[in-house]
């Protein structure tokens, strides 16, 4: 082992290792799963973390005396075992409220996972969970509208909301898309999906796709008597092109706009998210990237933040994953989260991935949205894991539908349906998915088809990030 | 390839949103659903429209909403009354979550012509 480390780290821990100081209210609490350099005692590299993120620097400067640097350090206080791993530990670090920006996100990630994940006397370093002290919720705008205001604005209620994404994602004409869009608005679902990867391409610009996508949420709402949306994709290359066409989807009277609040980033995602709340637009957020952050079990930030600081930053809807479909997840670490985007309060529950108490106070909710590899056959677990303040969506599940797209949304709507129906019955609906689903299709040949259809698809591979257990 | 005769035609129909996509419900299921928002701590509240206004975010309250009501058999007939009343109207049961400030259920149980 080299000395530099020693060298290094030897100061952080006399000052930021503190077992003995208690958590104020205000402070802001996080949880680090580390991984240190071998021979590195924990204390000294859990130290080491709360200095990095905070106040500290590898060297002592003498303008540190020109301040109480006392009451602006982070501590660690407390470390913990990681159940079932002896190369890691947890290290909990509070952080005085006063070393953050009023209302900004961006801030504190900024701080909390900024150089610290490069240090060299850690080997991994996972952000595992923070908790935002309510004094740092109330500075923050929150989701421009919420579950209550979306269920009044759309008439959906009783049940989880039923969407798609437009496929193919790349390559159709504006007029194509917006065909595509009737389609299945006709067919029953109550929105549709620009794609993540649909911006403003040579094949189809954004006012075009905007103009034709109206008209078809238009005429399938008057077509159907229900009310109808999709989410126009307003994430763009610079934050002025992106109101341009926020304001664009407002003046054709659309309900809803989208953003990718991780490759565009916190800051420009709190903006158009202030912008929604002034404009009584509805916002949906996809997560893009994600993954590239939070799939790894020992390095990186874990989706149960990134969902918080969405719901700090603000978002009507958030991607969640689907736990059956095609991309990762477990079960109990998705109700862990979608806890945190939907409750009020949210005790520690260490089954479920919570490190914390966490209090959202009068925030409101954001409705959690599944969608990846999902067909009919998954409509039970899907309605009995995510609950009615979801919104489920169905890609090639409903474009996949041998009668075409109307066919297969109309085939989810009934599967949707019933299954509510069944569930407010008192019936479990995960165990008898099957009969449920089969009653319904004698009514409905859409359903009867695609049940047929998607009988042999699963997704049961492992999930690469699991809970710490022993 | 020849076209495929076995791929159907899918006509748009008019729905009145939750559950609009079911047949209509036996006596047995409008009691399971009222049964459910009961048992949920909502309260039960019938409201009616003219089918030409069906979008409309506010329809007709019947009477007010049942407030604290637990018996079944009382929602079933206030149900019924206001269909008897109002025979052209759709004719709706909410079950209302004052905690959520929303409708935790709302279903058309009777539809207007």
């Amino acid at each position: 082992m080299s000395k530099k480390y020693d060298a290094g780290v030897k100061e952080y821990r006399d000052t930021y290792w503190t077992p003995d100081y208690v958590p104020l209210d205000t402070d802001l609490l996080a949880c680090f799963k580390c991984t240190g350099q071998e021979g590195v005692p924990k204390e000294e590299v859990a130290a080491a973390v709360a200095a990095e993120s905070s106040t500290g620097t590898w060297s002592t400067v003498w303008s540190e005396l020109l301040t109480d640097l006392d009451f602006y350090k982070g501590r660690c206080y407390r470390i913990e075992d990681v159940p079932g791993d002896k190369e890691s530990f947890y290290a909990f670090i509070a952080y005085p409220l006063d070393l953050f920006e009023e209302g900004s996100v961006t801030n504190v990630l900024t701080s909390l996972v900024g150089n610290v994940f490069g240090f060299k006397a850690l080997r991994h370093l996972r952000l595992e969970d923070i908790r935002f002290p309510m004094a740092f919720i109330k500075t923050c705008p929150g989701p421009p509208n919420g579950i209550c205001v979306e269920r009044d604005r759309m008439n959906k209620y009783g049940r989880p909301l039923l969407g798609c994404t437009i496929k193919p994602k790349l390559g159709l004409s504006g007029k194509n898309y917006g065909r595509v869009v009737y389609e299945c608005l006709r067919g029953g679902l109550d929105f549709t999906k620009d794609d993540e990867n649909i911006n403003s391409q040579p094949f189809q610009r954004w006012q075009n796709r905007f103009e034709f996508v109206a008209e078809a949420v238009e005429l399938a709402q008057e077509e159907t008597g229900e009310k109808k949306g999709h989410y126009l994709n307003c994430t763009a290359a610079t934050p002025e092109e992106m109101y341009e066409r926020a304001e664009f989807a407002k003046e054709l009277g659309q309900p809803i706009i989208m953003h990718d609040y991780i490759t565009g980033g916190f800051t420009a995602n709190t903006g158009l998210s202030k912008w929604c709340r002034k404009n009584g637009m509805l916002l949906h957020i996809h997560r893009a990237m994600h993954a590239v952050i939070d799939r790894h079990p020992k390095h990186g930030i874990h989706f149960r933040v990134l969902a918080k600081c969405l719901r700090l930053s603000g978002g009507d809807q958030l991607h969640t994953g689907t736990v059956v479909g095609k991309l990762e997840g477990d079960r109990q670490t998705t109700l862990g989260f979608i806890d945190q985007l939907r409750e009020s309060f949210i005790p520690e529950d260490r089954t479920r991935g919570n490190f914390f108490d966490q209090d959202w106070g009068s925030m409101p909710g954001v409705f959690a949205v599944a969608s990846g590899g999902i067909h009919v056959w998954h409509m039970p677990a899907l309605v009995a894991i995510f609950g009615d303040d979801s919104v489920l969506q169905f890609g090639g599940g409903t474009h996949g539908h041998p009668w075409g797209s109307a066919a297969g949304a109309a085939a989810n709507r009934v599967a949707l349906e019933a299954c509510v129906k069944a569930r407010n019955a008192g019936r479990e609906i995960e165990k008898e998915g099957r009969d449920i689903l089969m009653e319904a299709a004698k009514h409905s040949p859409e359903l009867a088809i695609a049940l047929e259809t998607w009988k042999e698809i699963k997704f049961e591979f492992d999930t690469v990030d699991k809970l710490d257990v022993g | 390839m020849p076209f495929k005769s076995t791929v159907g035609d899918y006509q748009t129909v008019a729905t009145l949103e939750t559950f609009g996509f079911l047949p209509p419900m036996t006596q047995d299921e409008i009691y399971d659903q009222i049964a459910y928002i009961i048992a949920q701590g909502w309260s039960p509240l019938v409201e009616h429209v003219h089918p030409s206004r069906s979008m409309a975010t506010y329809w007709s309250f019947w009477k007010l909403p049942f407030f604290g009501e637990k018996d079944l058999g009382v929602i079933v007939n206030e149900l019924e009354s206001c269909h008897r009343a109002y025979p052209d109207h759709h004719v709706r049961l909410v079950g209302y979550d004052a905690y959520t400030q929303s409708q935790g259920a709302c279903f058309v149980v009777f539809e207007g012509r």
